[in-house]
């Protein structure tokens, strides 16, 4: 099969790369682009561990062909951070320890932003359902959806 | 041992050095990293339920361009059955090499048969395909009921019980007193049957692994794992390289709970990347994760108990079934041991049968088979109490094992904090709290051994005054946090100072598995050791500047002080100004140390659970939840809670949903996270953690073990609230909706629901 051309945006970088046409968004984000911040845990699109936003749409990447994104702007886990300056939610996930092993939090951030950019008063019955597509087999969740309430709540006095 | 109570550090919600790799996805699991000229390795699984394999021809399968090796059992060094045990940890290799790669039979659904490398992972597969393998189908075996049959299809021929060839592949018993006598001295003897189903640990990172091994056979192995030590011994077993020559790096590891105690990938790429010549990366599917690698066993048990009017419990029995997999090994021993120790029972009999089926092999889950056997025992005693008509928490704080009580599988305890969860969980709100209609409250409790063991440490101050401390067990829920604020507060430098880092096996000393609750316990014994050896060279390098005696020098607040104005007026040496000062005054300041660890406390834990039933539906939520546990001493609270809750959380999923169900033709018919469901978010409440501190004694900071306890009582504390809730008891996990809808629409519970 030969290679696709792909052109596209990812964390606010105009991004090429080469593709099968049957890879994943997740495959091409952790192969050729070497951004392996996403991950994934099912391939199946049950597990979260690998969402990005599309437009700013919240999608598992693993369910997106790659050659899909062709002049879409894509965010990652990657672009999160503005240089050294951590995201609240991410500075909010270390201080409340929201993570353990840490494999599903690339994708619990990135669908946590998600939310609260769509909706910056969630309540916590908000936040479980919108977190339901993003497993975490160490925490509980307990100290995810307190770490995304907390940054909320935060983020609105500011 | 003294244990410090006034601390700058311990007890500290820190940050940990591994989060800022985590919250921005620079961390690098297990299927992050690639090599120049890598391959893909793909395993060729078996799709019988139990087979003879009669012939193997790779032939195809090799002339496929592309193809650069193909392995099968033939090139996995063998340990025969009837030479005996060869172990390695709880791990007899005669059954891990025929685990990582089928022998003689195939033995589950999902069993490797063979592995091939290519170039990209679509020719590996398609070269799986053309591999011709010859099956002599044999009938299987999965259930317990049907394997321990005497006309059951044997796994093991070679394997008797009680002289005859039999699934049962061992048993074990704890006995204290006489049954018999104790039950006649009972006033109310309840006896009843339970059953589990095999249930996955879940962890959301699949086993993978990327392997070079070079042509003087030096090999690298980046993989996730338990225990990097483990991966290199497992791997020099199976493919005869030394372990002088196997440098096994520890990526980070995306959960484990257990189940990556043992390996499956590595001895296939090792074999893979050593025959192609090329670095070979390895990744398992989820589904080939859920086929077959061991989730924990599904079991049988019955559990009889006698008390007498006055609320002691006289006797007790337990008989406790578990399946092993397609290899003996299940955890009886937790569930046997475990199960009745947080009580003062005179007359005990506790035994445990491993038993073979064909199943994928069994692996470790969190406090391994000590959750099966409480589940029985503490929906029993929720029985026995409701008939004495008292308060299942005052009933347990009757018979509650305390200092001096001797437990049936060993130990006369020492100081323990069994009784201190109980009360705790008595005074909490939440046991005062109101119920309303449908819903119900339920309690149990749960014990686990705890671990110590092999632990290496070296901690180094930098040139610049700092600190790295590496240990040598992966971390998996924050212990690096835990090290960095026990090493600081004993220095008396800000945490940041530490960097603590897992070393790979060539670079640090045996540290064995992450697992059994053991790793801070262990692993802070030898921080806390080599520590105490830098401060004693630090204290010695102030005297000598100051020239004065070390005994006169005290180390306090990061710098090294005259103990009192008559040893000297000196202003401090802080750590930066000694290290600045080391290459003159004796050269680098750093020390390791390497212990087999002992004094490893058991953990109680006592846990209540309220549900609410959606009769209409079926569906029992978890609507309020509160984990007391005897943490000893919780070094790091955010970390230690989140264990808590963690094992909580996988113990609703095992009490309402988890199970494993096969197919008419034995295959997993579920292998995936959408019909194999695990709590999602929103499915659980917040749950509350009680963390009860009884220090131990035996250990510098106090610290016992936390990871384990929390998922023992959890089904238990379940079912007795759903019992409470709708009036009928439940003998069965998972609590499912198809399951409690039976029960609802039975007509005497629709009455006495209304
Ligand atoms: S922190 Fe391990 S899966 Fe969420």
């Amino acid at each position: 099969m030969a290679k696709v051309h792909v052109t596209t945006t990812i964390n606010g970088e105009p991004s090429e790369f080469l593709c099968e046409p049957n890879d994943t968004m997740l495959d091409a984000l952790r192969g050729p682009l070497g951004l392996t911040g996403s991950k994934e845990g099912c391939a199946s699109g049950d597990c979260g561990a690998c969402s990005i936003t599309v437009d700013d749409n919240l999608i598992c990447s693993c369910l997106m062909l790659a050659v899909e994104s062709e002049g879409h702007e894509l965010r990652t886990i990657e672009g999160m951070a503005q240089g050294e300056k951590l995201h609240p939610l991410q500075q909010k996930f270390l201080e409340m320890a929201a993570l353990q092993c840490g494999i599903c939090t690339s994708g619990m951030l990135v669908a946590s932003d998600a939310l609260l950019k769509r909706n910056p008063k969630p309540s916590e019955e908000e936040v479980r359902f919108w977190l339901a597509g993003n497993l975490c087999r160490c925490t509980g969740y307990d100290k995810i959806v307190r770490a995304v309430m907390d940054t909320a709540a935060e983020m609105r006095a500011q | 041992m003294t244990v410090v109570t006034n601390n700058k550090w311990i007890g500290q919600r820190t940050i940990r050095p591994d989060g800022m790799d985590k919250v921005t996805g620079r961390a690098q699991f297990a299927a992050d990293t690639n090599m120049p000229g890598m391959i893909w390795g793909k395993v060729l699984r078996s799709p019988h339920a139990h087979a003879r394999i009669k012939s193997i021809n790779t032939a195809k399968a090799e002339a496929l361009p592309g193809v650069k090796a193909v392995v099968t059992a033939r090139d996995i060094v063998d340990f025969p059955i009837e030479k005996g045990a060869v172990m390695l940890g709880i791990q007899d290799m005669r059954w891990m090499c025929r685990n990582v790669m089928a022998r003689e039979k195939a033995l589950f659904p999902g069993h490797p048969i063979a592995a091939v490398a290519a170039t990209t992972e679509a020719i590996a597969a398609e070269a799986c395909k053309l591999i011709e393998v010859d099956y002599e189908v044999l009938p299987f075996v999965i259930e317990i009921e049907d394997a321990i049959k005497s006309d059951a299809p044997i796994l093991h021929e070679f394997n008797k019980f009680e002289g005859k060839p039999s699934n049962i592949a061992g048993r074990l018993e704890h006995k204290k007193g006489d049954i018999a006598d104790g039950f006649k001295k009972a006033d109310i003897v309840i006896e009843r049957s339970f059953t589990t189903r095999p249930v996955h640990q879940g962890y959301i990172e699949p086993h993978a692994c990327l392997i070079s091994v070079a042509p003087d056979g030096k090999t690298t192995i980046w993989s996730s794992s338990q225990g990097q030590f483990m991966v290199r011994a497992m791997t020099a077993h199976l493919t005869g390289i030394p372990q002088s020559d196997i440098r096994a790096i520890p990526a980070e590891i995306g959960g484990g709970f257990g189940g990556k105690t043992i390996v499956y990938l590595e001895p296939l790429a090792t074999l893979l990347a050593k025959k192609s010549g090329r670095p070979v990366k390895m990744v398992m599917t989820r589904e080939e994760v859920m086929r077959a690698t061991g989730p924990t066993s599904g079991s049988k048990s019955t559990v009889k108990i006698g008390a007498t009017k006055d609320g002691k419990i006289v006797a007790a029995h337990g008989t406790f079934y578990l399946q092993a997999g397609a290899l003996p090994g299940s955890p009886i021993r937790g569930a046997a041991g475990c199960s009745f120790t947080p009580y003062d029972i005179p007359n005990l009999l506790s035994e445990g049968y491993d038993v073979c089926s064909n199943r994928s092999k069994v692996a470790a889950y969190r406090a391994p088979g000590a959750p099966i056997g409480a589940y029985a025992v503490e929906c029993v005693l929720d029985e026995v109490a409701e008939a004495l008509k008292m308060d299942p928490l005052d009933f347990r704080l009757k018979n509650a094992a305390k200092e001096g009580t001797k437990a049936a599988h060993g130990p006369t305890f020492p100081r323990i904090g069994y009784i201190e969860t109980v009360e705790a969980a008595k005074a909490s709100d939440h046991y005062k709290a109101p119920l309303g209609k449908l819903q119900g409250r339920g309690v149990a409790s749960g014990f686990w051994f705890n671990a110590g063991g092999e632990s290496s440490a070296q901690v180094n101050i930098t040139e610049d005054g700092n600190v790295v401390v590496t240990t040598g067990h992966p971390d998996i829920g924050g212990s690096r946090a835990g090290i960095a604020n026990i090493c600081a507060e004993l220095l008396g430098i800000d945490y940041r100072r530490v960097s603590v880092i897992i070393g790979d096996t060539q670079t640090i000393g045996f540290s064995n598995l992450t697992g059994g609750s053991r790793v801070l316990f262990a692993s802070s014994i030898v921080v806390t050791q080599s520590t105490e050896q830098i401060i004693k060279t630090l204290r010695e390098r102030a005297a000598k500047i100051w020239e004065i005696d070390p005994e006169a020098v005290k180390w306090e607040d990061g710098a090294a002080h005259p103990v009192s104005p008559n040893a000297g007026q000196f202003p401090p040496l802080t750590l930066k100004d000694l290290a600045e000062k080391a290459p003159a005054m004796g050269g680098p300041i750093g020390a390791g140390v390497q212990l087999n660890t002992t004094g490893a406390d058991g953990g109680f834990g006592t846990h209540i659970c309220d549900v609410e039933v959606d009769v209409d539906l079926g569906i029992a939520r978890v609507t309020r939840y509160t984990a007391v546990q005897d943490v000893g001493r919780a070094i790091h609270p955010g970390y230690v809670e989140g264990q808590l809750q963690g094992g909580v959380a996988q113990g609703i999923g095992w009490a309402l949903n988890e199970e494993y169900i096969y197919t008419r033709d034995g295959k997993v018919d579920n292998p995936g996270f959408l019909d194999y469901r695990m709590p999602v978010c929103s499915d659980l409440p917040m749950i509350d953690c009680i963390m009860v501190e009884v220090p131990n004694p035996k250990h510098p900071q106090g610290v016992k073990g936390v990871g384990e306890v929390p998922l023992v009582p959890v089904m238990a504390a379940v079912a007795n609230a759903i019992y409470n809730a709708l009036g009928k008891r439940f003998y069965a996990l998972p609590m499912s909706p198809p399951k409690v809808l039976e029960v609802i629409d039975a007509p005497e519970t629709r009455q006495a629901a209304e």
